[in-house]
């Protein structure tokens, strides 16, 4: 019995207006002509011109990009043989201490995974710079990957990989031709956290990252250390937009992909 | 077993263990020595050519010293119980808030459902920093708050909120509300309609029927939300170096300025390896709490 | 329970019983444990070419662990499994001409109807034309040519059926493995299919060998029927003679529905009959053992109700006599179930097929019964 009450409203109506209000009035205040990030003195779009003047702002959105592109492609596939490994993997010696290497450190602090790292770069005598990041983001963000992809392989019938086995299949023809093309939606939006994940970390970043190879967050944490700018709005903003269409876009495709599936089951149902 | 599943084994194996396990022996190990003002900036250093002999000498070197020392500065301990608190309090709060959002939504129509479920993921998937630095421009003396409530002439004085631990469980309340709210609202949404059906056909009204039929059984997504703000928010460092004040302890900025500012390696070792050792009992008690729900949906 | 099936194929085919048959599978002493548990206990059985034979068991029993093994998904533990005379122990499943029809169809979800059923061929390399040239076959032999390009989700759970079926027929193995293939239908639906089941299966000429836990389902399309029990092979037999004359009062009580006595052997009556002492001060029942048995062993009287007479009136001349009084009617329809007490407390089964309307009925509750039997018409078990 499912009703909503004005005290259902009222929450929801407040809960999510706590959850957005703020990047509302940070999107706003990034079209402000001052600089001034908190008094309205007008539209303008002068910080975005700033923004891409801003060499410095580029060079570390580059930077990052070109980490979390590499870090979560590394991410996706090593997450997904540890997943692998986790479902399908049978017994095999140090099964414990390899799920516990899996789920721990999705609980870390930043702090310790980013200063243990560093200790370890130092310690071999690894030079710190973008590899170092990389090293650093595919290790943490791995372990999603890992979680998300073993999911879905709980949720599928084993014995779907077993038919392909059956009519001929050797395992890696198995895997290549039954299992990924089954278990890629969780692969993809793996790899979208693992991005994302990367794309957004400060800490470890700091840690293990160069002189000459500063990150957009960490630009962007010593800058805003220093007070609010109008110019951080308008980067945020940007950031802010590509995320709500990339979800907003997919959530809608899967909802109409279901729909259809739905659709086409009843009507096979009807039909027979 | 064949090589081309040991390799797949091993592959994950190896880097986890390489780049995961590896660095806190180290870390470890570098919170038994000694700070030295040198490259790297502590003592010893194993010298595996020495063999047996240099490796005797390596351990006998080794300490508890730093250990000793956050028991003497007061500084490291009450950091910890300042973790803590701004920890258990800002968890409780978010319970608070993410609570009723929760269940507003498992009680929302069917057709809304996925669209209000899209918007607490949302902001899941934009920056942390972003939406830390977002509370930057609202808390400060002449942010957004303070204009709105003058304006309303509820204060007449600007109230300092920025830079406050007021200002860091509003953050934490904030960046974590979806960790609470998405496990409550599973467990919400899991709860069959009929119970409360039968608990107004036995003559409860609606209201008690909440308290006596769905706080009840919403206790597992309420445990699993708590846990899952609890354990980030503990070595959170972001939160307070943005939004707290130079008196607001947090023991993950302890550890990063002991590091990046004091250069004091073992001592920031040591901070982490306690840090971790009052973590594991959360993390512990989480895990257990986990499998028990699984065991009981089996 | 209605009648055993009769027994279906040319009534020739029994290769079983010719001793110059060369079996197509052999289990040699077949033993497969996991961990503590033995899943197959020391089998052997051999199973012929062209046979459709069915495991039969609840579930535990062993059946899916025999048919996996076959696959090649479990390695026996000790002993032999020998395809066409060489052991296939070690060989993995992707190496085998034996194919495997799984219970939850195992379709591919990415791949359409006829692209699930060229999947194996693929895995050959066949020539193109080859392979479309099959397909078209499988596809009509399972009437399914309408839909060709469809994904498995797009067509109904008989339809998704007939695909699983196609795509393990496809590769034309020596032998095929079909695991409870009818569990997910409506009854209706089953029944139709068995007999489809049966027609593709003589059409090809492929030995078919069947995991069900449905005793109808085994008896109607089986030409030997293996009932199986904690990892043993209780009794292999056609349907007719595993309803007929059972083994043991496992296999009765599995199979059917059964009245048991149970009782002690006693002096030897005429033509190797005995008497069976079951209750004290009761006349004793009389019954033909299938091996001589030694006087005062234990033993069990099994009757199936449909060989129970009932009447009102005392038979004359006839033996294994009894009176009690009726407690239970179960109507179904085409027959009737009767519960009648005797005297000492024991209720035994007797069934009618219903030729008349039912207000025409003979007996009702509480009537006065006469039960009798010839002395041919149960059997007498000791295991």
């Amino acid at each position: 019995m499912r009703r909503l009450t004005w005290f259902n409203t009222v929450s929801l109506t407040f809960g999510f207006a706590f959850l957005y209000v703020p990047m509302l009035i940070l999107i706003i205040f990034s079209f402000n002509e001052s600089k001034l990030v908190t008094v309205w003195a007008g539209f303008s779009t002068k910080w975005y011109g700033e923004l891409i003047r801003n060499e410095a702002f580029l060079d570390a959105a580059w930077v990052t990009l070109k980490v979390a592109v590499a870090s979560s492609t590394a991410a996706t596939i090593l997450g997904t043989m540890a997943a692998h490994v986790m479902v399908r993997g049978g017994r095999f010696f140090g099964r414990t201490l390899f799920s516990g290497m899996i789920y721990a450190p999705l609980v870390m602090p930043e702090v310790i995974t980013g200063l243990s790292l560093l200790l370890l770069f130092i310690a071999i005598g690894l030079d710190r710079g973008v590899f170092t990041i990389v090293l650093a983001h595919t290790t943490f963000s791995m372990c999603y990957v890992s979680v998300v992809v073993s999911s879905r392989l709980v949720s599928f019938d084993r014995s779907v990989e077993e038919a392909a086995l059956d009519l001929g299949c050797t395992p890696f023809e198995a895997f290549r031709l039954v299992t990924l093309p089954i278990i890629l939606p969780a692969v993809i939006s793996g790899w979208l956290l693992a991005f994302t994940l990367s794309l957004d970390d400060l800490v470890i970043a700091s840690f293990t990252a160069g002189p000459s190879s500063t990150t957009l967050p960490i630009k962007i944490f010593s800058s805003v250390r220093l007070g609010v700018s109008p110019e951080i709005n308008a980067l945020s903003t940007i950031m802010i937009c590509i995320v709500a269409v990339g979800v907003i876009a997919t959530s809608v495709m899967s909802k109409r992909a279901i729909a259809r599936q739905a659709r086409e089951e009843k009507a096979a149902m009807q039909a027979a | 077993m064949n090589p081309r599943k040991a390799l797949l084994i091993l592959v994950p194996y190896m880097w986890l263990l390489a780049l995961f396990l590896v660095p806190f022996v180290i870390v470890l190990k570098i919170s038994l020595s000694d700070v030295e003002l040198a490259i790297p900036p502590y003592t010893p250093t194993l010298d595996i050519s020495a063999g047996w002999a240099g490796l005797k000498d390596f351990l006998s070197q080794l300490d508890f010293e730093n250990y000793v020392w956050l028991t003497q500065d007061d500084l490291y301990w009450k950091a910890y119980l300042s973790s803590l608190q701004i920890a258990v309090v800002s968890t409780f709060l978010t319970l608070l808030v993410g609570f009723p959002i929760a269940y507003g939504m498992a009680n929302a129509p069917d057709e809304w459902r996925p669209t209000l479920m899209m918007l607490v993921i949302l902001p899941f998937w934009t920056s942390f920093l972003i939406r830390v630095y977002a509370w930057m421009g609202i808390l400060s003396n002449e942010g957004f708050l303070n204009q709105f409530l003058l304006w309303t002439g509820l204060i007449s004085e600007p109230l300092t909120i920025l830079n406050t631990n007021t200002a860091v469980y509003i953050g934490i309340v904030y960046t974590y509300l979806p960790f609470m709210i998405l496990p409550i609202y599973s467990t919400l949404e899991k709860l069959d309609g009929s119970l409360l059906e039968a608990a107004e056909d036995l003559g409860c009204t609606r209201t008690t029927a909440f308290w006596l039929v769905t706080l009840p059984l919403s206790r597992p997504g309420v445990i699993a939300g708590c846990f899952l703000v609890f354990i980030p928010a503990l070595g959170e460092f972001v939160i307070p170096s943005l939004l707290g004040g130079s008196d607001t302890l947090m023991i993950g900025k302890v550890l990063w300025e002991e590091f990046f500012s004091n250069r004091d390696w073992p001592v920031a070792s040591a901070v982490a390896v306690v840090l971790l050792a009052l973590l594991i009992i959360p993390i512990v008690l989480f895990q257990r709490q986990q499998e028990r729900q699984q065991e009981a949906e089996k | 329970m209605s009648e055993p099936a009769p027994s279906t194929g040319p009534s020739v085919f029994a290769p079983w019983n010719d001793p110059a048959e060369r079996p197509l599978i052999q289990f040699q002493n077949v033993t497969k444990r996991f961990g503590d548990f033995t899943a197959i206990d020391n089998l052997t059985v051999d199973i012929y070419a062209r046979e459709f034979f069915a495991l039969l068991g609840p579930s535990g029993c062993g059946k899916t662990t025999l048919m996996r093994m076959l696959a090649g998904f479990e390695t026996p533990t000790e002993g032999y499994i020998l395809l066409d005379g060489s052991d296939i122990g070690s060989v993995p499943p992707n190496r085998r001409a034996v194919n495997m029809m799984f219970q939850s169809y195992a379709l591919f979800p990415h791949l359409t109807v006829s692209e699930n059923i060229a999947f194996g061929l693929k895995r050959d390399k066949l020539p193109k034309d080859q392979i479309a040239a099959r397909v078209d076959e499988m596809l009509r032999l399972v009437q399914l040519q309408k839909f060709a390009g469809r994904k498995p989700h797009q067509i109904s759970g008989g339809q998704r059926q007939r695909v699983a079926l196609a795509r393990s027929l496809a590769k034309a193995p020596k032998l095929l493995l079909l695991d409870e293939p009818l569990g997910a239908l409506d009854k209706k639906l089953r029944t139709d299919t068995q007999f489809e089941l049966m027609e593709i299966q003589e059409t090809t000429g492929t030995t078919f060998v069947i995991v069900t836990h449905d005793q109808e389902e085994a008896m109607t399309v089986a030409s030997r029927v293996a009932v199986m029990d904690h990892g043993k092979m209780v009794q292999v037999d056609t349907p007719d003679r595993i309803y007929e004359t059972p083994n043991s009062v496992y296999v009765a009580d599995f199979i059917g529905d059964v009245n048991l006595v149970e009782g002690t052997a006693s002096a030897h009556h005429r033509d190797g009959k005995i008497e069976i002492h079951w209750a004290e001060g009761k006349p004793p029942i009389v019954g033909t053992p299938m091996q001589p048995i030694a006087d005062g062993t234990r033993c069990t009287f099994a009757i199936r109700p449909e060989k129970v007479h009932i009447s009102k009136e005392h038979p004359e001349g006839k033996s294994n006599i009894m009176q009690g009084k009726i407690i239970d009617i179960a109507y179904l329809g085409n027959i009737s179930t009767y519960h009648v007490q005797i005297p000492t407390g024991e209720i035994f089964k007797a069934q009618t097929a219903n030729t008349r309307r039912i207000e025409r009925r003979k007996f009702t509750w509480d009537d006065e019964v006469w039960l009798w039997w010839s002395e041919t018409a149960g059997v007498v078990l000791t295991g």
